[in-house]
């Protein structure tokens, strides 16, 4: 508690607990609040309550059965964890994959990040009173989950795209599915921008609000979205291309307002860039072809392989007990999120078992900026600046 | 693409080297990324170097972590990942120190936004930071004893 002098005289502040169990803090994220009044005098977060040892689990796992931790980080972004572990793991053994399960890559993890801003916008809707646009973006998530429970048998968890390519080939009937999304998805924005873009409530809750200039953002570290509405065109799938990104064609949507109202208009005109490199994907990817890259030891075998040669079981063997041994050395692969740069460093001593993994969570480290943003505003602007950055607490805890 | 990236390898390098030579001890190039090997005096000012340089420009701090080597000593190995937005390059920097004295200058009057980050090392790894304005654990709560990201620390905990 400190003093602070108003124009009325002196008063003293008061210091307020929000979360770990408030609604608006989208999971267990406490923020100690130093309040002056209404006015946020400073803000510290605290963080940790879900922390799980995601990184030291991963040191005691074979490269592959680790893929199945790196779900559970960032849980609206799945197939982007799996994709971030296994670049790196191909990265560390020089590993390539066949251009089909890149171009199936790319599908999916666009159509993830469609899925992660649905979320995203319908819970921060709620957070700023508009109840209904969270059914309308459920409505559509749902159907990209059933894409995805087709394409990996699995709705959240899919621990789909594997070292060397992917776990299956893609299901009869898929491209009828994707395509049918993909024409009907256009008008649903639409429809979300009809409820909020020029809704005055919203504005009036948005505009001007959490502003922090670009030198600032890049001083904190800050990526993604935020730092796109601060008119910084910082986008891995541009800057540094995985993943065969560099085949297709789309744009890095930015505003220079940085306040809550443009971040919301980057990820609303993110969505619709996806929904480009989707409908690209779709006409890349063909019906034949292989799936997975050709690496005896390291991916495994063809089913039918297994029950004619004897190599081909004994490498099922292997790689499902005792693993491979990547070469001793260090690789970092980045991708860009929907949240901003989720990197994935791993350190290999020549074992079976990775000596060291770490992700590099955007969630995490875009949260540091949340002091800075509210200092000086309202108690009801850090709902808004809290919803804006965009947590996800499983991947701020790990 | 390999070869892009020792080209942009050699103007870092041979920038850092211009600046200070005992500032690169090594420079080692493995699967296209460069990881120049600085010495833990020297971490600050060369990383300030890297940030402040026009010709270098590392204005973004991605990522710092920590590996340990257990038993080799010195056994902790930070890594910093720079980015260059303008530049669009990367680089890692990283330094030794040992378990006995684990102590580096932090980089939060470089980069604020290392602050977290190296948080999080302290937490898990037990490094300190000189320097840092506000280092105490972030992910454990504040009684946890030891530190549960070291090689000598059991998977499933001490009981």
């Amino acid at each position: 508690m400190t003093t602070v002098e108003t124009a009325v005289g002196t008063t003293k502040t008061m210091v307020l607990n929000m979360g770990p169990q408030h609604p608006s803090t989208h999971g267990v994220l406490r923020v100690l609040l130093e309040l002056d009044g209404e006015n946020v005098v400073s803000a510290t977060p605290d963080i940790g309550y879900l922390h799980t040892g995601i990184e030291k689990s991963c040191e005691d796992k074979t490269y592959s059965q680790a893929i199945t931790l790196t779900d559970r980080m960032d849980y609206l972004n799945p197939l982007g964890n799996n994709l971030v572990y296994c670049l790196a793991v191909e990265k560390l053994l020089g590993l390539e994959v066949p251009k089909r399960a890149q171009y199936i890559r790319v599908l999916l993890v666009e159509l993830q990040r469609i899925s992660s801003h649905l979320v995203w916008l319908g819970t921060h809707a709620i957070d700023m009173g508009a109840m209904s646009v969270l059914l309308y973006c459920f409505r559509e998530r749902e159907e990209i989950l059933k894409i995805f429970e087709r394409f990996t048998g699995q709705r959240m968890m899919t621990s789909y795209i594997r070292i060397g390519g992917l776990a299956l080939q893609p299901p009869a009937g898929w491209r009828e599915q994707v395509k049918r999304f993909v024409d009907m998805m256009p008008a649903r924005i639409d429809e979300y921008e009809a409820l909020l873009t020029e809704n005055r409530i919203w504005q009036g809750r948005l505009q001007g609000v959490g502003y922090l200039s670009p030198e600032t953002l890049i001083a904190l570290s800050t990526t993604g979205p935020g730092l796109r509405a601060a008119g910084v065109a910082h986008d891995n799938r541009k800057a540094f291309p995985y993943s065969s990104y560099e085949e297709f064609d789309f744009n890095i949507p930015t505003r220079t307002e940085s306040d809550c109202y443009a971040r919301y208009l980057v990820r609303v005109a993110e969505m619709r860039e996806s929904l480009k490199i989707v409908r690209q994907a779709v006409d890349k990817i063909t019906d034949e072809g292989p799936f997975k890259a050709e690496a005896p030891g390291i991916v495994p075998p063809e089913r039918e392989k297994m029950k004619t040669e004897m190599e081909a079981l004994i490498y099922h063997f292997k790689i499902f007990t005792e693993g491979f041994s990547p070469p001793p050395g260090e690789a970092f692969a980045t991708v860009e999120s929907p949240r901003g740069e989720l990197g994935c460093f791993i350190a290999s001593d020549g074992s079976p078992k990775p000596l060291r993994v770490h992700f590099r969570g955007p969630s995490f480290i875009n949260l540091q900026a949340l002091p800075y943003m509210v200092k000086g505003q309202l108690i009801a602007d850090t709902v808004a600046c809290i919803g804006t950055i965009d947590i996800v607490l499983g991947e701020v805890d790990r | 693409m390999t070869q892009l990236a020792n080209a942009n390898a050699n103007v870092v390098v041979g920038q850092l080297r211009s600046w200070n030579p005992q500032a690169v001890s090594q420079v080692v190039e493995y699967r296209g990324e460069t990881t120049i090997i600085v010495p833990r005096e020297l971490l600050r000012a060369t990383a300030q170097q890297c940030k402040e340089n026009p010709a270098l420009n590392f204005n973004l701090l991605s990522d710092a972590t920590c590996v340990d080597r257990f038993p080799v000593e010195p056994r902790l190995e930070l890594n910093y990942h720079l980015v260059s937005l303008p530049r669009r390059d990367r680089i890692r920097l990283r330094t030794s120190v040992s378990a006995q004295q684990p102590v580096v200058d932090s980089l939060v009057p470089v980069w604020p936004g290392a602050n977290w980050l190296e948080r999080e090392i302290f937490d898990l790894f037990g490094i300190r930071f000189d320097g840092h304005p506000d280092l105490r654990r972030i992910l454990l709560p504040e009684g946890f004893e030891g530190f549960p990201l070291r090689r000598d620390f059991p998977t499933e905990g001490k009981r």
